[in-house]
């Protein structure tokens, strides 16, 4: 600075710190869907996509319409609703109890751990024969795919819950003296909360996924028995219906981890 | 209550990081431990209390407790350890439902340390609303609702800037005027020690030992800034501690 003789023009200092710094903008999901759904419906109109490619949206809509209008929109969704309800609350209760103790327990970690990684890659669909031999073709082994499917992911971002908790806090929970129970409850827990409710999102995401696979053997009604037979005739309006009626279904069940996560972890804020 | 060290070593692996500690920390006094980095001050701390074993020597609690104690040795931590989805009060009814104190019972003993510690109009109030200041106040509040023998405070003041250090320096010293409580407190800051130690234990660099005990017998409340006898204390034990610390600072930490 000091051996530069020559005056030269003040610059001003750039600004360079902005980005990074993720904000809640509403209605842009919403934007993009409607901007997706207009493109389909101008272009399969126009014939510029053509109609094996893709249904009109508002044909889909109609379809929709006529599902809801013979009653049949609910003779599918109660069943897939009761057999997701079932089999997504066994998985998930029993992957946060085991996540729990591996998070907790040596033993039960070097025991488990391992074992949760061989099942983890199995495709829980190419055991759907296997749960029709163990739990005989009727609902339970559908609740048995969807539990085997929810289980894993859940016992994983349990235990990486678990150990993600501030061990200062346990140091001090331990320091007053605080009973084992206690600390788990009252630290422990709380302390892993987002970390399992993270996972939960996941968890419920491919409990809809082997929702579908779970109806393709022996369900007469279900979305996903609705979704198999549209799509072995290939009528594309139905099979949309089916997938939308899916979509909705996790938008929804994330919208509730959401409400759920805002009244239990407020204290984030 | 007062608490003995005998012969205390400790080792992680190979590393020794306590050598033969032997002392007492006598009912209703401060001893502060003062000592350059790594010299395994906090390790001892750890140990009086009961979170660590030491791997030689033994740590005796002589006399009994004072009656109502919940919990002879309480902690006060560096990172205040304050549960951050319990509001003020609920981090100090954590420490007492264990207990069995619930209700009527509970609020007052929360009333009276939130009033000691000047919290009272925040007790609703979550940990991440709450200053780094406040927040040591709510955990030196969580220790008192506990009616500790020793209160073991390691660097209570080391993650406050220095004038909220000073502030609550200012608030031990009030809090010990109006009922005198035992403590072991570790700090790297001498100023605090000479400010709130009667005792001050000067321990050298890794293995530990201790140096020279230096006893201060002014008054907790009359040690003023300036105080000619406190300096030339401060002073003499940064000369002690000078030379280790800047040895300590250059070793390779491998621990």
């Amino acid at each position: 600075m000091s051996d530069s003789t020559a005056p030269t023009q003040p610059i001003e200092v750039r600004f360079r710190g902005g980005g990074f710094a993720p904000k809640a903008r509403r209605w842009v999901g919403l934007a993009v869907f409607i901007f997706l759904i207009g493109i389909t419906e101008v272009g399969t109109r126009q014939g510029w996509i053509s109609s094996l490619t893709l249904p009109k949206p508002s044909d889909v809509l109609a379809t929709f319409g006529e599902l809801w209008e013979s009653g049949l929109l609910f003779k599918h969704l109660l069943p897939s609703l009761s057999r997701l309800a079932v089999g997504a609350a066994i998985g998930a209760s029993v992957g946060i109890a085991v996540g729990i103790m591996i998070g907790l327990f040596s033993y039960v970690r070097a025991g488990m751990v391992p074992l949760v990684a061989a099942i983890f890659p199995i495709p829980k669909i190419a055991l759907l024969p296997l749960f029709v031999i163990w739990f005989g073709i009727d609902e339970a082994s559908k609740y048995a795919l969807i539990a085997f499917g929810t289980f894993t992911p859940t016992v994983v971002a349990t235990y990486g819950a678990v150990d993600n908790v501030d061990r200062s806090l346990i140091r001090m929970g331990q320091s007053f003296g605080l009973s084992w129970l206690s600390i788990v409850r009252k630290i422990v827990l709380p302390g892993a909360m987002p970390g399992i409710l993270s996972g939960l999102r996941i968890s419920l995401a491919i409990a809809i996924i082997l929702l579908v696979a779970a109806e393709m053997l022996g369900a007469e009604y279900g979305i996903g028995a609705y979704i198999l037979e549209a799509g072995s005739l290939y009528d594309l309006e139905r099979l949309f219906a089916g997938v939308v009626i899916l979509s909705l279904l996790g938008v929804i069940l994330s919208t509730i981890i959401g409400f759920i996560e805002h009244r239990l972890l407020g204290w984030r804020a | 209550m007062d608490i003995r060290l005998e012969a205390i070593s400790h080792s992680y692996g190979d590393t020794e990081v306590l050598r033969d500690i032997s002392l007492d920390i006598p009912n209703g006094k401060i001893v502060c431990f003062v000592g350059p980095s790594g010299c395994g001050k906090s390790t001892l701390l750890r140990l009086i209390g009961g979170l660590e074993r030491a791997s030689k020597g033994r740590i005796l609690q002589l006399g009994t407790p004072p009656k109502g104690c919940l919990n002879p040795l309480t902690y006060v931590f560096q990172d205040f350890a304050l549960l951050p989805w319990r509001s003020v009060q609920g981090n100090i009814s954590l420490v007492l439902e264990d207990h069995g104190i619930k209700g009527t019972q509970a609020d007052t003993i929360i009333a009276d340390v939130l009033a000691r510690t000047k919290l009272s109009d925040f007790s609703k109030a979550l940990p991440r609303q709450l200053s780094g200041g406040m927040k040591q106040r709510v955990a030196i509040a969580r220790a008192l609702a506990v009616k500790p023998a020793v209160m073991l405070m390691d660097e209570p003041l080391s993650a406050l800037d220095s004038q909220t250090r000073e502030l609550l320096m200012d608030d031990l010293v009030a809090l010990w005027t109006r009922q005198s409580f035992t403590a072991a407190y570790v700090t790297h800051n001498l100023a605090e020690a000479v400010r709130l130690g009667h005792r001050i234990v000067v321990l050298s660099r890794r293995p530990g030992e201790v140096r020279e005990i230096v006893e201060i017998d002014i008054p907790l409340a009359d040690r003023s800034h300036g105080n000619a006898k406190l300096e030339q204390t401060q002073k003499h034990l940064w000369d002690m501690m000078r030379d280790e610390a800047r040895a300590a600072d250059e070793e390779l930490l491998d621990v």
